[in-house]
């Protein structure tokens, strides 16, 4: 006998564990709208078999608990039952020694809190309310987009068409194929395999193979008008579907510019203009009027608008800044994030020149303005967060590419006041260091750590924690505001106002791109319907047949960047296309779950909407 | 054109074609359990699967598409092996409990069973639980459903009712009522189709059969027994009896054999149908400020439910005229009772139709005219099938017989109720004299006739110099598109006829079921071919009709007829 042995995986082990990541994989990825009760009932009795089996609750109790969901999935539970699920979830959680025990519990009980009527629907009608979404990809993208479609038209070069399938649902190809957060990929059934689809690289490789490509025809005029106010995304993809519905659209846009936060938010090396303007210039084609620099509730009251249409659609965005509330905020040198990317997007670069950069913030923004600020010339930019790195908010990419453009990173500060020269010229920010603490409302909240305070010089400070909607003028004139943004209901029509519709940013405070698409295409059904009218929007592509051929694990085909010191100095588009060899191979992987699967059975396509 | 081989057999098919379909061309039989051309091709079942050369996976022959160079095996091991388990797995959640089960000795999976020699079932048997709403006329057995998903796609894509859903996810995937709702409230039509594309007994008619026994067996009942025209086309494909030998007048034999008192014949109503109707919509059309127009035909439950439920504000625009079978129990139990001098009450009148959707129009309480239930039970074709088994008739030894006097007698006009356009033709034929005193040539209305089995087809006939724009339709998905035109004021018809079956009643949802065969076309043609040889070609040339009238009701939509004939489904109870 050893008295100590090197520890050897066995083969048993080494399997286990490959099996564990590739079921971390499939919950990653897992289907969308599955039962939200089967899903408990098989999470509880992975956690069970995960029990060491020492104590009662835990070895005992979570196998009872099983029985009992799946008596109730049968159609064989009572109301007792589910009474003695809830009581039982609740000792085993109270009285588990540890966290295989009590976390299990939890899982049942915050499943009885999130979804009891799925819980009294199986009880009550042995009927589950959740929805198995056939295609995910489509089903997570906000705006639908057929997205099997379009992979299967790139796949045979067929990229006009790809691009018609996506302006069925989406008037931004070209943007979103650059800048789409992909929530279609966050599910896609690939994953089971290897990696989701490079959806969002699909989309650019067809996009910037398509060519110019027309809008589709209008429909005839209905003689209705609508006011969009905003030329945002939300605001230009709610005018382009109402064009093509036949409604005459006036866009009422208060800067000099369309395009909203695409053009005064996203940075040019992220999204250049021309491709924001290939997309903006075919929904313009469809005889959309657009008045620029005219502010509404300044140039022209709310109230003219809502008298002189028939509708009005609210899509203001969120641009106003938000304030650090700390001493010497107002020191020359301290702008907000807004402000800098707004005054670029009208064509003024600053130059920071020799200059020491700090951003303020965590999320997408604080990435934009401290990338933006190396190109602007900085001799340092430092992007200062009160929490760690791995709780920003903004894409795990934007951070390592700030990173790899030399720009750092430095958590764990929480800004204290700024300091300024005698002049009233920013000098330095002084932070507080701070220790990451307990999870409160789903992230851990830092507070202050028994360490003194740090000075940080700077001669620009950019603060990025957030943005604002100019909601007031709105407010006055008769819309209802909570906490700044605009009420309204699913359908997009604002509380209180009849025929005024509002959405994205201004009604859900900052989001995605798509998030804002997904509104305005909304609004425009809703709006078409107010009006009395429906007018389908359909796209008549055919879409290629699937293949038989079975597709084998295989590597997912990413997006390159051009390398970090090429890229750092311009506001050239950073990011390189896939060639078309990676994209044939990358449509190739592409499972079809619109045939394959319950595609077959529930359809798996809406041609129109 | 695609080459493929196929068991080594070198196989040429156009592009586009399955494998399925392409093995069929060569001879080659794949099991299929799920799939329905046209229909279903889910690929659920995985019964179906084939091995194709390269492909480290097997794949439904029923939805892939057959490629060039495609090498398939479609009973190596592996595809025996694999087709096997799933049909272990599939009996596994099953009730075996076949005797009993309405489709023994017709269910694809008994059958499949017994082809692959499936003996024991390795797997635990799990039956799930089964809750339906009693009485109702259509009846689901969840622990019978093999979830085949053809009811779901059937009534969606066929319908357009979308009743069935598929619910849940994992192992409780099932099919269920749309939206939560109970049967009674989901809009179903009861045309039945759910059940003909059935391929088990878990979608089945109500059986009333012993309802029917115990009234032939009860000697103070005089059972009447009427049988509709469709049944005609259908009534011996489950009894294993040939063409030649599964005629007309061997029908109301056997109907006789059962022991009813009288074996008459529907074609007689629908002749009065026709009478009546044919009068409504002369009446209709020269007093189109006074009723609603365009005119629908009523004689199809199915259809009459689906208006109530989707379009109520249609209702107005149905005929008033009861249906052929509503019209039968009203006559029998008026005129037919009083000349054999009884109370209507003796009188017992089964009915056999090709329909599930009939089970409920005879229980509607607001149709009755002549007693507190005009028709007493109402049994679809099946089960007139079922009567005749279980009394042991030797059905192809019975001497032909003429159905009884005088409710037995119809006209070519009366038959082809049971084919789509057919109520369309016989009241055009009609109408032509009723406005003209002359007789058109049987045969100019045919544009009406189904060229396909679903559809709409129109025609603009011209009598007496009115302009008669005519529309008709079958399934309901195509009778939604004309009710939506109606209702748009859009329709530029004044006739329309809607029969909820695909191809009408011949496709009924009460008429034998051979899995996987769309037999309404079929079955349609056999009725054209008695309309072609009965000496009568016209309603209103039917002597027992026009003795009727000449007896009993005067004239077609007199105050007797109102009483008798006529009914508002506006009112019925659904």
């Amino acid at each position: 006998m050893n008295r100590l042995e090197i520890t050897q995986q066995s083969r048993a082990e080494k399997t286990v564990r490959g099996l564990y990541d590739s079921l971390s994989r499939r919950i990653g990825a897992s289907p969308v709208g599955n039962c939200p009760v089967e899903l408990t009932s098989a999470f509880l009795k992975l956690c069970l078999a995960q029990s060491c089996g020492k104590c009662v609750p835990c070895r005992v109790g979570l196998d009872r608990l099983a029985a009992l969901i799946d008596a109730l999935l049968d159609g064989e539970g009572s109301t007792e039952d589910l009474a003695l699920i809830e009581r039982t979830a609740r000792a085993i959680a109270d009285s588990s020694d540890c966290a295989i025990g009590f976390e299990a519990a939890k899982l049942v009980l915050d499943g009885m809190a999130a979804f009891r009527d799925d819980y009294l629907s199986h009880l009550t009608k042995n009927r589950c309310t959740a929805d198995f979404a056939a295609v995910p990809c489509s089903a997570e993208c906000p705006a639908h987009v057929d997205i099997p479609a379009y992979i299967a038209l790139t796949g045979e070069g067929r990229f006009a068409d790809a691009v018609r399938v996506i302006r069925k649902d989406n008037p931004f190809p070209s943007v979103c194929g650059l800048i789409c957060e992909h929530p279609c990929e966050a599910h896609c059934r690939r994953s089971l395999v290897d990696a989701p689809i490079n959806i969002r690289g699909l989309k650019r490789y067809a996009v910037d193979n398509a060519g110019v490509v027309p809008a589709p025809a209008k429909a005839p005029a209905t003689g209705k008008t609508v006011a969009v106010v905003g030329g945002g995304p939300a605001g230009l993809t709610a005018a382009y579907f109402l064009s093509l519905m036949g409604h005459s659209v006036t866009v009422f846009e208060k800067r000099q510019r369309l395009g909203g936060m695409l053009r005064y938010g996203i940075p040019c090396y992220r999204l250049p203009d021309a491709y924001l303007d290939a997309d903006i210039d075919v929904i313009l084609s469809l005889g959309i009027e657009v008045k620029l620099g005219v502010s509404v509730g300044k140039d022209i009251p709310f109230d003219e608008l809502r008298a002189g249409y028939d509708a009005v659609y609210v899509s203001i965005g969120a641009h106003a800044d938000k304030k650090l509330g700390i001493d010497g905020e107002d020191s020359r040198g301290v702008i907000s994030a807004v402000e800098l990317l707004g005054s670029i997007g009208d064509g003024n670069k600053p130059d920071f020149t020799g200059k020491n950069v700090i951003v303020v913030g965590g999320g997408n923004v604080a990435m934009d303005v401290t990338r933006t600020s190396m190109r602007l010339g900085a001799k340092s930019v430092r992007c200062v967060y009160r929490r760690r790195v791995e709780d920003m908010t903004a894409l795990p990419e934007e951070v390592e590419g700030a990173m790899a453009e030399g720009c750092e990173i430095v958590p764990l500060k929480a800004p204290v006041r700024i300091e300024a020269d005698r002049d009233g010229n920013v000098t330095a920010l002084v932070v507080q260091p701070q220790v990451i603490g307990e999870v409160d409302r789903g992230r851990p909240k830092p507070y202050d750590a028994d360490a003194p305070e740090e000075k940080i010089p700077a001669d620009v400070i950019i603060v990025a924690i957030g943005q604002a909607i100019d909601s007031k003028p709105f407010a006055a004139a008769g819309m209802a505001v909570n906490r700044g943004a605009f009420t309204a209901d699913k359908a997009g029509a604002a509380a209180d106002c009849a025929g005024v519709f509002t959405g994205g940013d201004c009604v859900s405070g900052p989001a995605t791109v798509i998030r804002a698409i997904e509104a305005g295409k909304v609004a425009a059904a809703n709006i078409d319907g107010y009006l009395g009218c429906h007018t389908d929007i359909s796209s008549l592509v055919d879409i290629p047949a699937p293949t038989y051929k079975f597709k084998p694990a295989a590597g997912r085909v990413t997006n390159t960047e051009r390398d970090a010191e090429d890229r750092k100095d311009d506001f050239d588009l950073m990011e390189k296309p896939i060639s078309r060899e990676e994209a044939m191979q990358e449509c190739s992987r592409c499972l079809r779950c619109d045939h394959y699967g319950c595609g077959s059975l529930k359809g798996g396509r809406n041609t129109k909407w | 054109m695609v080459t493929l081989k196929i068991d080594g057999k070198v196989i040429t098919v156009a592009e586009g074609t399955t494998i399925l379909e392409a093995a069929k061309t060569a001879g080659i039989a794949i099991p299929t359990l799920c799939y329905w051309r046209g229909l279903n091709d889910v690929g659920a079942c995985r019964v179906c699967v084939v091995e194709i050369k390269g492909e480290p996976k097997l794949s439904a022959a029923c939805n892939t598409v057959a490629a060039e160079g495609m090498e398939i095996l479609t009973n190596s091991e592996r595809v025996r092996e694999a087709r096997r388990v799933n049909l272990e797995l599939l009996l596994s959640p099953h009730s075996c409990h076949c005797p009993p089960c309405n489709r023994n000795g017709n269910s694809t999976l008994q059958t499949l069973a017994e082809e692959m020699n499936i003996g024991e079932i390795p797997y635990e048997t799990k039956l799930p639980k089964n809750n339906w709403l009693a009485g109702f006329p259509l009846v689901r057995d969840e622990t019978k459903c093999v979830k085949c998903w053809r009811c779901v796609n059937v009534c969606e894509k066929v319908q357009g009712l979308g009743v069935w859903e598929v619910n849940g996810s994992g192992a409780h995937t099932k099919v269920t009522i749309r939206d939560g709702l109970s049967m009674n409230e989901a809009g179903c039509a009861l045309c039945g189709q759910c059940i003909t594309h059935c391929p088990v007994g878990a979608l089945v008619a109500r059986d009333d059969t012993e309802k029917a026994f115990r009234a032939i067996a009860d000697s103070e009942k005089i059972t009447v027994v009427q049988i509709a025209p469709a049944v005609r086309a259908a009534w011996g494909d489950g009894l294993g009896l040939s063409k030649e030998l599964a005629t007309e007048k061997r029908m109301a034999a056997a109907a006789k054999a059962l022991g009813a008192d009288y074996v008459f014949d529907t074609n007689f109503t629908a002749d009065l149908t026709i009478m009546e109707e044919g009068s409504e919509f002369i009446e209709r059309m020269t007093h189109p400020n006074d009723y609603k127009l365009p005119m629908f035909t009523s004689c199809c439950p199915g259809w009459v439910r689906f208006v109530k439920h989707e379009y109520p504000e249609l209702c107005d625009n149905l005929s008033t005229a009861k249906s052929p079978q509503q019209m039968f129990g009203a006559v029998t139990k008026s005129y037919f009772a009083e000349k054999l001098g009884v109370p209507a009450e003796k009188l017992f009148c089964i009915s056999v139709m090709p329909c599930t959707a009939k089970k409920y129009e005879c229980d509607v309480p607001e149709v009755n005219g002549a007693s507190a239930k005009d028709v007493d039970v109402v049994l679809t074709t099946r089960e007139f099938e079922r009567m005749l088994k279980a009394a042991h008739v030797d059905v192809s030894s019975l001497e032909e017989r003429e159905f009884d006097s005088p409710l037995g007698t119809g006209t070519g006009a009366a038959v082809i109720f049971g084919a789509t356009g057919g109520v369309m033709e016989a009241a055009l034929r009609s109408a032509y004299y009723l406005l003209t005193g002359k007789n058109p040539g049987a045969d100019d209305f045919k544009a009406v006739r189904a060229t396909e089995t679903a559809g709409i087809r129109t025609a603009e006939v011209e009598i007496a110099g009115v302009k008669v724009r005519a529309a008709v339709a079958s399934g309901l998905a195509n009778a939604r598109a004309l009710c939506e035109q109606v209702k748009s004021g859009k329709a530029p018809y004044d006739f329309i006829e809607i029969m909820a079956c695909p191809g009408g009643c011949a496709g009924g949802g009460g008429q034998p079921i051979t899995d996987g065969v769309e037999q309404a076309a079929d079955r349609g043609a056999v009725l054209y071919e008695l309309d072609r040889q009965n000496p009568i070609r016209f309603s209103h040339e039917n002597p027992d009709v026009q003795a009727l009238y000449g007896e009993y009701f005067g004239k077609p939509l007199s105050h007797r007829s109102h009483e008798l004939l006529h009914t508002k489904q506006s009112e019925w109870t659904v």
